[in-house]
């Protein structure tokens, strides 16, 4: 079974009418009906442009954001935990399996707290099964992850103001490994990081995957970072997952015209890469006024009639390969290095 | 010294340093940044948060603000219409600069969004530029932001005129400004990181109006990012910024084939890229972190992160710079990787 199972899941925002008799004249569909698994010690990658929903698809399965529909079911050793259905209570233990990791580690981090307290917040805070542990072990717990995490043991008298973006990245990663989760929603963990330590927090998170036997759902519009850590990647438009499948067949033969548009976008460093064409035109339409049928058909070179009057339901085309598309067997589409042309030699040395 | 380009000049930055007053000190911001740039032409400034790049960018302008100033240096303009200034020279404001910013030089910034007054109408904001700098009617200042509107890819140009910042899409903000920053017919357009807010798709829409204008109009570009892909595919020549210096120039496909300094190689490796998938190549990280200006390394500013420094050497005396015209590298290894 695997680790993460999401089932028909969806977020509706309702707009309002202000006053006192206020009432609902408006609503948007974050994330309409998504489905997918995670398996244990994978990485799911979630791609998409902003307004796609991914954020949203992340908080909801750790209810940060409630879900209007659907369930999300997680499977931690021994046991079953449906989380949609659970109760405050049970909800907050049912965190110690599944943490999050932010964006802006400037602002997720308590500027008044040492490094010790916040690591040591959520293992003092009542959120796990086992037995209240004795101020030794709670400390022994810290100085491990916040070692594994590449923070010194020195550091963790300090507040947050004393480090770098980076290592406040990690100081994050640390709090969120700290009650040993099985899955982590890691939400573009690096986009507000320079590139010299993007690199350092992409191994970092690979590393601790490995000795940990963590599971990530790692989100990010860096399309080549995701293509470096996950096995397979989900993309999302508008609230719906467009093509889910292995890394290495989404991204070198995909099969819905979205996700060729998002590779053929992606700008390679190297200058000898011959220039991409630019396959999509116009901006995504307004999220709560989605295109009828399907919703991807306002910009796609293919769309017919058809996807105006029926959205496309996302089927399997291939061994854990999914598509929602109605021409998808008779398209034919570029992956990343097609578009690219050969494949060059890398810089340096 | 300056790096030089085939074209005629448009920008010509020699020994550029900025400084911070700080209660009594002067901190050093960038320490002599030269570069120029030439009609037509792409140079990439590409440095991490805190190397001096959008400080470079804004004293071009002479818009350093607050506590910062220009302490030495040269900014020599050279504008297609035959004007010519030491924009370094120039204070932050009267008549001289104000001929130059906006009109000869234009600029484009990352967030579009607040870039723009929110209670003008973009046609409004667009025709100012023009009436400011040039001596022309209303109809006419409207006429040509029309036309500009029209040339970044804007539908229903004319309609777009009377409509607020906040009802454009952050792409259409973006080519808003754009078409602003080009409504004069500068000669040098900065673009300060201008689609790290957008979406890729939008960002390849914006990266190909660029390149067409340039093409079209024939200005030089500064461009300022740390997105070494949008490198590969817009620049001409490179610059590589890091901690208030500019340690490596060259051509792009020098800059991506032979990088010659320490810091340029690890950047490269830092990056992952799409054909990775296959290759299970592990990306190298650049130990450390930047740099705090306020206490920078003595020496090399790069010597504790550097894979090839020399002890002590590299921790006492500032590397000396090797090559010539538009290569240079500011590392004690410069002059054997050059030859190699």
């Amino acid at each position: 079974m695997s680790l993460l199972s999401v089932d028909n899941l969806s977020v509706r925002f309702t707009k309002r009418s202000g006053g006192v008799f206020s009432r609902t004249i408006g609503a948007v569909s974050a994330v309409d009906g998504v489905s997918f698994n995670i398996d244990r010690g994978e990485t799911l990658g979630l791609v998409g442009e902003s307004g796609s929903g991914k954020t949203t698809l992340g908080l909801s399965l750790l209810r940060g954001t409630e879900p209007t529909s659907g369930t999300v079911t997680l499977r931690p050793e021994g046991g079953q935990l449906e989380i949609t259905a659970l109760g405050k209570r049970d909800l907050r233990r049912a965190r110690q399996h599944m943490q999050m990791i932010f964006q802006d580690p400037y602002s997720s981090l308590n500027p008044r707290m040492t490094v010790r307290e916040i690591l040591s917040e959520p293992l003092t805070a009542g959120l796990t099964d086992a037995r209240k542990l004795s101020g030794a072990e709670v400390d022994a717990r810290v100085v491990d992850i916040a070692t594994k995490c590449g923070l010194s043991v020195d550091q963790l008298r300090r507040f947050p103001h004393a480090f770098s973006g980076g290592q406040r990245q990690r100081i994050a990663i640390a709090r969120a490994l700290v009650l040993k989760p099985d899955l982590v929603v890691c939400d573009e963990p690096i986009s507000s990081l320079d590139v010299s330590i993007q690199a350092q927090i992409l191994n970092l998170l690979a590393d601790l995957q490995k000795s940990l036997g963590l599971t990530y759902l790692f989100i990010a519009h860096d399309l080549a970072a995701v293509a470096y850590i996950c096995n397979r990647v989900a993309v999302m438009y508008l609230g719906k997952i467009v093509e889910i499948g292995p890394t290495r067949q989404v991204y070198f033969t995909p099969r819905h015209p979205y996700t060729e548009a998002l590779m053929s976008a992606v700008p390679e460093p190297d200058p000898d890469a011959p220039r991409r064409p630019i396959l999509l035109e116009g901006e995504r339409p307004d999220p709560a006024n989605p295109p009828s049928g399907c919703r991807f058909r306002t910009r796609c070179r293919f769309a017919t009639e058809l996807c105006a009057i029926e959205p496309p339901p996302l089927r399997e085309v291939q061994a854990d390969h999914s598509v929602a598309c109605h021409h998808t067997d008779t398209i034919k589409l570029r992956g990343a290095l097609d578009l690219r042309g050969p494949v060059q030699e890398t810089a340096g040395r | 010294m300056s790096m030089s380009t085939d074209h005629p000049h448009v920008i010509d930055v020699s020994n550029l340093s900025i400084s911070l007053k700080n209660d009594n000190n002067s901190i050093a911001i960038t320490r002599d940044v030269s570069f120029s740039i030439g009609r037509g032409e792409v140079l990439a400034l590409v440095g991490e948060s805190g190397s001096g790049k959008s400080v470079t960018a804004l004293a071009l302008m002479q818009l350093l603000g607050g506590n910062l100033s220009i302490s030495s240096g040269q900014i020599v303009l050279t504008a297609i219409d035959g004007y010519s200034a030491d924009i370094a020279k120039l204070g932050r404001n009267g008549r001289q600069i104000e001929a130059i910013r906006g009109a000869r030089m234009g600029m484009i910034f990352q967030e579009p969004m607040s870039s723009f007054s929110p209670v003008h109408t973009i046609g409004a904001q667009i025709a100012e530029v023009v009436t400011v700098h040039e001596d022309v009617g209303r109809k006419e200042a409207r006429r040509r932001s029309a036309e500009l509107l029209a040339k970044v890819g804007i539908p229903d140009p004319v309609g777009a005129l009377d409509r607020y910042p906040y009802e454009f899409s952050g792409g259409m903000r973006q080519r808003a400004m754009i078409a602003r920053a080009l409504v004069c017919g500068p000669s040098l357009l900065i673009a300060d990181e201008p689609t790290t807010a957008l979406d890729v798709t939008i960002q390849g829409q914006i990266l190909d109006l660029l390149s067409k204008l340039k093409d079209e109009l024939g200005m030089a570009i500064l461009f300022i990012t740390h997105d070494l892909g949008i490198v590969a595919q817009m620049a001409d020549r490179v610059a590589i910024m890091y901690a208030g210096s500019i340690v490596e120039t060259g051509s792009v496909r020098e800059i991506f084939r032979r990088p010659s300094h320490p810091y340029t190689r690890a950047l490269l490796e830092a990056v992952p890229r799409l054909g990775d998938i296959d290759e299970r190549r592990r990306i190298n990280p650049i130990a450390g972190s930047m740099p705090n200006l306020f206490e920078p390394p003595s020496g090399c500013r790069f010597h504790p992160r550097c894979p090839v420094a020399v002890h002590p050497r590299c921790s006492l005396e500032r590397p000396p710079t090797f090559g010539s015209g538009g290569r240079l590298v500011e590392c004690i290894h410069g002059e054997a990787e050059l030859a190699r």
